[in-house]
């Protein structure tokens, strides 16, 4: 089985537009795929998907403190102990800032009147669906919470397992910007990443990031450079970017209204092809045949213990 | 006055109007770049910028000889940071979240501090509508997983610049709506959501609003990329989504070519050349003056 993962650095390159159009490429071609939108915390890939869910589940992760104001005694070691600046005194009374709180329990295991409650901390919903293009395991992290690592390790397994169950050999994930812990765990034991990259000052430094992210897992990069034509020499130096990091580029995509209006449509740019997106659907087309030959190559498999 | 322009979706345009707003706000103004994961403003600000300093996480280390092999510090970490190995513990360093309490619970004192490096902040100054202003923007190290301990470092060091020199703070957030957005978003005095008016960002645009509606902090809406072709529906849903939970509007930026390649150029679109430039400048100026009013208002009420 192959995963391969759509990831940016920035934010808003296309990643869940390219990651749409490998999907229908894939259905289309008979390929048996399992789809995953691993940006748990603002997912957008059921927006285009349409998921009929089958089964949803409530993913707790962590817990949260609590002081009962009916034990407390005010003493204020809580605070002291609080590496995070989540206890808070007002008039004389202890609180926790629960958007502070790391959930590390150190306030609820020395308390010494055991004043501070520890409950687990419901953190989103996780859900397995059917989608036109096949399975699709997906999520949403409650707003403001945490862990979005640890769900993003849970989709992947989900989506492992559903993979086996049906035979499918690919597993295709939709990635979150950044580089930080819900990417990290993404690429966890990933064939390829597909960075879609924006030829802007912002896009290749960002790009050169998340490169370097998977340089140090030793997972190799595909490179689609979208929106190309806004600047030619910045789309030139990501070619050299990626010649030099030894990546490959798999496509470039030119600046157009069609992306949004398919997206208004909540349609893949690769299904229901027409004059106007058959330019974009075909240099989609080759980037996923590029793709698919680089995940196939021998010895691909990331190796990252998950967070 | 602190402001953090946040927006749920990545690239809706949190940097370009931090940027933009950077030279039109007539007042004393300190920046932060937030974004540490994927730090930008500094790519259309051009600060000049010192030295990274560097930052660290304090961490456990064993002290060998002083470890009697209790075990007192693996119930203490609920971060599985902690196993024992035989007799003595094993510390992963790197799934620490540095809270201590293994430190507070040994008897033996048979920990020494150790350090793991989060990132760096780097410390500047930039010219932005004919004043110069302090920068501040922090970078977690590549491979470094946990972005709200860095968050935290430079939250401190932006109390200090300010106890010297108060004025206005303009923060460019993280994307999402999870604990690097919110960490950065905790000392707002007021929010302003930067809206991308498609369906992926009017749906991340209400999570967003749902997220910093927590911290009970006045937001604002600024749209961005109005005017797209075949997009008027889904831009009429969001007004009438604002209008209904009562979020001001404080600017429509438009949809350009221009502006988009002004930023391809590393510049923000304020800066383009001719009309574009002109109409940013203006539009902006207005949602300066009018973001000023609504955090003084808002903050008064």
């Amino acid at each position: 089985m192959r995963e391969i993962v759509v990831i940016s650095g920035k934010g808003g390159t296309g990643k869940t537009t390219v990651c749409a159009a490998f999907a229908a490429l894939a259905h289309a071609q008979g390929q048996k795929a399992v789809l995953c939108d691993l940006d748990v915390d603002v997912p957008d890939m059921h927006i285009l998907l349409d998921p009929q869910v089958q089964q949803e589940e409530v993913f707790i992760s962590g817990n949260t403190a609590r002081i009962n104001p009916d034990l407390c005694t005010a003493c204020g070691r809580c605070a002291e102990l609080c590496r995070f600046d989540a206890v808070r005194l007002e008039d004389g009374v202890y609180t926790i800032d629960e958007l502070g709180c790391e959930g590390c329990g150190v306030c609820h295991k020395l308390c010494p009147v055991h004043a501070v409650e520890f409950p687990e901390r419901r953190c989103g919903v996780w859900y397995v669906s059917d989608t036109r293009f096949g399975p699709f395991v997906h999520a949403q992290l409650d707003p403001g919470q945490e862990n979005s690592g640890r769900l993003v390790a849970l989709l992947k397994r989900q989506a492992r397992d559903k993979a086996t169950q049906m035979g499918a050999d690919l597993v295709l994930c939709d990635g979150s910007p950044g580089v930080g812990c819900p990417v990290i765990s993404s690429l966890s034991g990933a064939a390829l990443a597909v960075a879609v990259v924006e030829p802007t000052p912002s896009g290749r430094h960002d790009f050169a990031r998340v490169a370097e992210l998977c340089a140090h897992f030793r997972i190799p990069v595909a490179v689609l450079i979208n929106k190309a034509d806004l600047n030619a020499e910045e789309a030139a130096r990501i070619h050299a970017v990626a010649a030099e990091g030894g990546h490959h580029v798999v496509g470039e995509l030119p600046f157009s209204p069609l992306v949004t209006q398919a997206m208004v449509r909540r349609q893949a740019l690769t299904e229901e092809i027409s004059i106007l997106t058959q330019p974009l659907a075909e240099t989609l087309a080759a980037a996923w045949e590029r793709v698919c030959a680089l995940a196939a190559q021998p010895g691909r498999q990331g190796g990252i213990n998950h967070l | 006055m602190r402001i953090v322009i946040a927006s749920g979706k990545g690239g809706a345009g949190k940097t370009t109007v931090t940027a933009c707003l950077a030279g039109q706000w007539e007042r004393d103004l300190l920046l932060v770049d937030a974004d540490v994961e994927a730090p930008n403003l500094h790519l259309l600000l051009h600060p000049s910028l010192a030295e990274p300093e560097p930052v660290y996480l304090e961490v456990p280390e064993l002290v060998e000889e002083k470890c009697t092999g209790c075990g007192a510090c693996r119930p203490m970490c609920s971060y599985g940071a902690i196993a024992m190995m035989g007799a003595k513990p094993m510390y992963f360093q790197d799934m620490c979240h540095g809270c201590s309490g293994c430190f507070e619970v040994c008897p033996e004192q048979a920990l020494r501090v150790a350090q793991r490096e989060l990132g760096a902040l780097l410390l500047g100054s930039v010219s932005a509508g004919g004043k110069t202003m302090p920068f501040l923007m922090g970078r977690t190290r590549v491979g470094e997983a946990m972005t709200p301990p860095l968050l935290r470092a430079q939250e401190r060091k932006l109390a200090e610049l300010l106890a010297g020199h108060p004025s206005d703070v303009l923060m460019d957030a993280p994307p999402g709506v999870s604990c690097p957005a919110m960490t950065a978003a905790r000392g707002a005095d007021a929010v302003l959501l930067v809206a991308e008016p498609t369906p992926f960002g009017f749906y991340d645009f209400k999570l967003a609003h749902a997220a910093f509606a927590q911290l009970g902090r006045p937001v604002a809406v600024v749209m961005n990329r109005v005017g797209m072709e075949g997009n008027a529906d889904c831009e009429n849903e969001l007004r009438a989504w604002c209008a209904g939970a009562k979020l001001p509007i404080l600017a429509e930026l438009p949809f350009q070519r221009e502006a988009a390649h002004a930023y391809a150029h590393g510049l923000p679109p304020t800066e383009a050349q001719g009309a574009t430039g002109q109409e940013w400048r203006q539009r902006i100026a207005e949602l300066a003056s009018r973001l000023r009013e609504f955090a003084k208002g808002a903050n008064n009420a």
